[in-house]
């Protein structure tokens, strides 16, 4: 690089860490640190056992999503957007056709059905997203049992949505303008079986992870986010909502049949001790979750007296031959089981490739709150802060 | 409200082509109105959703997306810049860390892509990219290098 002055800040940093006291310590937490979900890296300058500074290192699994995002037609990009937070598949892809069909002026005659089948299969996703958060995050501070169950029962809408869309993880099920196929016979009844197995498993997760008394103790008043630093940091989902703020762009912004549905939006109420801390914000994700089960039965019902499958319905056809838009620009947001979610989007003139496309995803935003919630904890403490963050390495590096 | 606050002059212009208007302002006054934006009984824009730069090939522009949790209302602000694509001379504009800990990563983000020089920023190095890495990717005249560290890309 050229001018030195673009080069100041990393000189600035260089010599931070080289200047630190004697009794300091760097020391290097990732990026192949099981506890850090993924391939972050955190450098702590320590002091014995206290953390005086966190510096977070990005980029490890950066894949350029927006450059690619610039060379391809909105379709052929929706299985990249898959990657983005792969825990998440079908809410983000969500959010990117929602965009493309208000754009297009297609958000208001997409059918009922095909809104309902959307918004079934993202509840799914995101009680699957909030089952692995809350079992990895019980692994993270010892327990390992949760970790077993949550994965046995998220393996069953693993197994669901691959029946739907074909695909695992990575489903590009939701397409502009319809769906990839109607669901197939017998997944509304399969489901319906699930749901029923799965709300007595709730009870046991709860009896075994939230009332108990070291999990509890690791937890507890630990890593408190006060909501003002929150909203500050640009901090959102279940995060911002553990702070006690009553924030979900589903009920905000009432997209796609989210309006019909009744649920209500837990928020943290400090009930062990101080408001944002970490069991606050496991416990907002426990609570999503049966909030999620009762929109997936609310669907469910909807889809089988309602909407029901008919031979002649067919979810391919509104599907546009070919995206063709005028120049302009738009941001959409969706709330994703991390939180915001967010893809802009500037169209060129009569082009189905985009001029720019930027996502903007929540786990970046969560974890740039990481050097402030990490300032003077314990080592063991920073774990537990991390984990109650939720992040997906795939999000926050695109 | 701006106008009353700062004049008329303080817009540029107004777009309101799309699907969300947005307003252009003079880079030099982005932090002042941002400012006013945040702290104003009945704006309230507390919270920054996204800061994007966007590359038109005759010049940059950063965009904001603003939002405000108390009255759930957003609005768009857009900044252009001199499309100058020397490498020794960044589009320069003042950072808004100062007023969102949003901007941070995110025009860090933008600086390493985009080549977008922040002033006053605490910490702008590359976020996504290894330290050593040359030019900005995103522009649209970037040009893959053939070799980091004697390892062939493609």
């Amino acid at each position: 690089m050229a001018n030195p002055k673009y080069n100041e800040a990393l000189i600035r940093y260089e010599k931070h860490l080289t200047e630190i006291s004697s009794q300091e310590m760097v020391l290097n937490m990732g990026p192949q640190h099981p506890s850090t979900h993924g391939v972050l890296r955190l450098q702590l300058i320590t002091d014995g056992e206290i953390v005086k500074e966190v510096v977070p290192h990005l980029g490890y699994l950066h894949r350029c999503f927006d450059k690619h995002a610039e060379s391809l037609n909105y379709a052929k990009t929706i299985p990249f957007t898959d990657r983005l937070d792969y825990l998440a598949s079908m809410n983000n892809s969500h959010a990117f056709v929602m965009g493309v069909e208000r754009m297009l002026g297609l958000d208001s005659k997409i059918p009922k059905r095909i809104e309902y089948i959307r918004v079934l299969v993202c509840e799914l996703n995101r009680m699957a997203s909030h089952l692995i958060a809350i079992g990895t995050y019980g692994i993270d501070i010892g327990a390992t049992t949760p970790f077993l169950w949550c994965f046995r029962d998220r393996e069953h809408i693993m197994n669901m949505l691959e029946w739907a869309s074909g695909s695992r993880m990575l489903y590009n099920y939701i397409w502009v303008g319809g769906l990839f196929y109607d669901l197939p016979v017998g997944f509304e009844e399969r489901c319906t079986e699930f749901i029923a197995y799965f709300k007595p498993k709730l009870v046991e997760l709860d009896e075994i992870l939230t009332q108990n008394q070291i999990f509890i103790s690791r937890t507890a008043k630990i890593g408190v986010l006060p909501a003002d630093v929150a909203i500050n940091y640009g901090v959102s989902g279940p995060m911002l909502r553990a702070s006690g703020i009553k924030w979900d762009l589903r009920r905000i912004d009432g997209y796609s049949v989210y309006p019909e549905i009744d649920f209500e939006i837990p928020v943290g109420k400090g009930e062990m001790g101080t408001l944002g801390d970490c069991w606050d914000r496991y416990k907002v994700r426990v609570d999503e979750v049966k909030e999620s089960v009762r929109i997936v039965e609310q669907c469910l019902e909807r889809l089988q007296k309602d909407f029901t499958r008919t031979a002649e319905f067919d979810p391919r056809a509104l599907v546009p031959k070919k995206v063709n838009l005028k120049a302009q620009d738009y941001y959409v947001r969706a709330e994703n089981p991390k939180g915001e979610l967010g893809f802009y989007f500037v169209t060129k003139d009569k082009s189905d490739i985009p001029l720019r496309v930027k996502s903007r995803g929540p786990s970046f935003n969560n974890l740039s709150v990481i050097s402030e919630l990490g300032k003077g904890v314990l080592i063991a403490d920073l774990i537990a802060i991390l984990g109650s963050i939720d992040i997906v390495l795939g999000e926050v590096d695109r | 409200m701006l106008v009353s606050k700062f004049g008329s002059q303080i817009i540029l212009k107004e777009d309101r082509n799309g699907l969300q208007p947005a307003l252009f302002i003079d880079k030099a006054d982005i932090v002042a109105v941002c400012l006013f934006l945040r702290d104003t009984e009945g704006l309230y824009f507390d919270f920054l959703s996204n800061l994007t730069a966007v590359d038109y090939e005759t010049h940059f522009a950063i965009v904001y997306h603003l939002n405000s949790l108390p009255y759930q209302h957003g609005l768009v602000l857009k900044v252009e810049l001199p499309g100058n694509r020397s490498l020794n001379e960044l589009p320069e504009i003042p950072s808004l860390t100062s007023v969102w800990r949003t901007a941070d990563w995110h025009e860090r983000e933008a600086f390493d892509l985009m080549g977008i020089y922040f002033e006053g920023h605490p910490d702008l190095r590359r976020i996504l990219l290894p330290d050593d890495w040359e030019g900005y990717p995103l522009r649209k005249d970037y040009e893959e290098a053939e070799k980091y560290h004697g390892i062939h890309i493609n």
